[in-house]
């Protein structure tokens, strides 16, 4: 019989069957598949002897373990009162208008969603994004469009 | 009180020595003679907390099992903070070396650098330096590996108990104390979960020696910290300083002239107006009342342009969002605390309704389960007390 093959069960062989392999094996499938959709998290649950809502559980307790699609780039904009200070929301309404969607949208083409998230360790060079896992430090509006428009073209 | 003039330090950084040196002198002390240095030297955790460095290291070196943790806790998550990633970035060794020590003092074999997940960008250049350090290891003849374990965004897992139920494959929902980490942290095993700054501050005392780092700073709080300086600052950065500095001294050499409240360690500190400027110090004696203030080295710096409204509403949406929502002070009180400074500030509610906020933040003070609940109070009090017209007006 030809052995099944899976982003899920490539993780779970990778980290091992253990439950304290769970934000590692949780981190790779969303790395692969983008996001970890509700037969994701079951396949996670069954291959590791874990109950389904307790995989669900820890998955929704992280910020940055995706349950919903999302687009190929994410952008995550600082909104803590250090990188606000800076202007922060500048960058914010740039990305909008550029982008032409809200916070917490993706762009009808799937290349990026917009989040915001809290303090992401770059308060003396706010405002401040991630992109990824990239960050992007002392912004202003026009740097910030230029930034994305490189992503674009990637 | 005890004071300090404002007196800048350079250990942290300071690339005038190696690690391996540094290691090689500590492997020819007994464990009690390191144990007993680092008590002396009076290091206490530089994350924010402040328990005793020497005296963590002799409880886990105390207990009595064949497997044994240490974890560097580098899910720097505080508002205002960056001194971790910077740290990590340019001296990672050094926090190796330190875990390398601890490793050796309580008996462990296995540690791991437990990074948040915003910083997963220095992971390349970490698995560089942890190769070059295991290589060390292999020198030293001595038996531990270190594994990087990548945290999911959650600032509750900062929290040393919810970091260890997060690597144990958990919601990060911190645990009852006692027991404590050392005695029954992960797996159940003894474990030490020291902050980055602190695993370097070992290094540096085992090379200048614990009367020289006691000589820094003052009673209570030796040594010296680094602090994450931003806000209205011309000087926004990271900068060591001796403990004991008031803030009247900090805000002459960072402020920009027009500096109306300091807040200290960031969403879960306290908030400092202009008049206690003179009477404050930044340490740890005293505990979390009085003038004297410790810190994770959150240093934001507000102007009179500000409104401590905005503040405090960033602050209480940060609180409400990154509660883990396990027991009901923390969980219901962040919220409602949030609801009732924007009803006030719409004027569906009197001005009088602050006091029985302040009475909520009192509660959860004294009732919410882990820190984060319990410091939500810290600057709610200091900001409301302090800043009370503004939260109506």
């Amino acid at each position: 019989m030809r052995k099944r093959e899976s982003a899920v069960i490539t993780a779970v062989e990778k980290y091992g069957k253990e439950r304290k392999n769970l934000l590692p094996v949780l981190q790779e499938v969303k790395q692969v598949k983008n996001y970890l959709s509700r037969s994701d998290i079951s396949e996670i649950a069954a291959e590791m002897g874990l109950s389904s809502a307790h995989v669900y559980g820890v998955a929704s307790f992280y910020h940055f373990l995706d349950l919903k699609v999302r687009g190929q780039n994410i952008i995550w904009v600082c909104k803590t009162i250090s990188c606000y200070m800076r202007g922060s929301n500048d960058i914010m309404l740039a990305l909008e208008d550029a982008l032409k969607i809200k916070v917490g949208e993706t762009t009808s083409d799937g290349k990026f969603t917009l989040l915001q998230t809290n303090c992401i360790g770059w308060c003396h060079k706010g405002p401040a994004i991630l992109i990824n896992d990239q960050p992007y430090t002392d912004l202003t509006p026009e740097k910030v469009i230029q930034i994305v428009d490189e992503y674009y073209k990637k | 009180m005890a004071k300090q003039k404002l007196k800048r330090v350079d250990l942290i950084f300071s690339q005038d020595c190696s690690c391996r040196d540094i290691l090689a002198a500590a492997f020819s002390k007994s464990k009690e003679e390191i144990i007993q240095m680092l008590i002396d030297s009076g290091l206490k955790g530089r994350g924010g907390a402040g328990f005793p460095t020497g005296l963590k290291w002799k409880m886990a070196a105390e207990e009595n099992s064949n497997r044994k943790y240490v974890i560097c806790n580098a899910d720097e998550g505080e508002p205002g903070t960056f001194k971790d990633r910077e740290i990590l970035d340019r001296v990672a060794l050094k926090v190796l070396g330190g875990m390398a020590l601890c490793a050796y003092v309580i008996g462990a074999r296995e540690g791991f650098i437990y990074l948040r997940h915003e910083y997963r960008f220095l992971i390349p250049k970490l698995e560089k330096m942890m190769e070059t350090f295991h290589k060390w290891m292999d020198e030293f003849d001595l038996d531990f590996r270190v594994k990087l374990f990548m945290g999911s965004g959650a600032y509750v897992c900062g929290e040393e108990t919810s970091l260890i139920e997060s690597m144990e494959g958990k919601r990060g929902e911190p645990r009852n104390k006692p027991p404590y980490p050392t005695n029954n942290g992960y797996l159940g095993k003894p474990t030490v979960v020291n902050n980055v700054e602190t695993l370097v501050y070992t290094m540096m005392i085992v090379r200048i020696g614990a009367d020289e780092f006691k000589n820094m700073g003052i009673e209570g709080s030796s040594g010296s910290k680094l602090f994450s300086v931003s806000g209205d600052t011309p000087k926004a950065g990271i900068y060591e300083i001796e403990m004991g500095m008031t803030l009247e001294d900090f805000v002459k050499e960072f402020g920009d002239g027009d500096t109306k409240a300091v807040q200290v360690g960031g969403a879960s500190g306290f908030c400092v107006p202009r008049k206690r400027f003179k009477e404050t110090t930044i340490g740890y004696q005293g505990g979390l009342k009085g003038f004297s203030l410790p810190t994770g080295g959150s240093m934001m710096i507000f102007n009179s342009s500000r409104s401590m409204y905005n503040v405090l509403h960033n602050y209480l949406e940060f609180f409400e969002e990154e509660s883990c929502g396990q027991c009901t002070p923390c969980r219901v009180g962040c919220q409602q605390l949030l609801k009732g400074i924007e009803a006030i500030k719409r004027g569906e509610k009197s001005h009088k309704y602050l006091n029985d906020l302040l009475r909520l933040a009192e509660t959860m003070k004294l009732t919410a389960k882990c820190g984060l609940g319990q410091s939500v109070g810290n600057s709610f009090s200091s900001i409301v007390e302090n800043f009370r017209e503004e939260m109506i007006y």
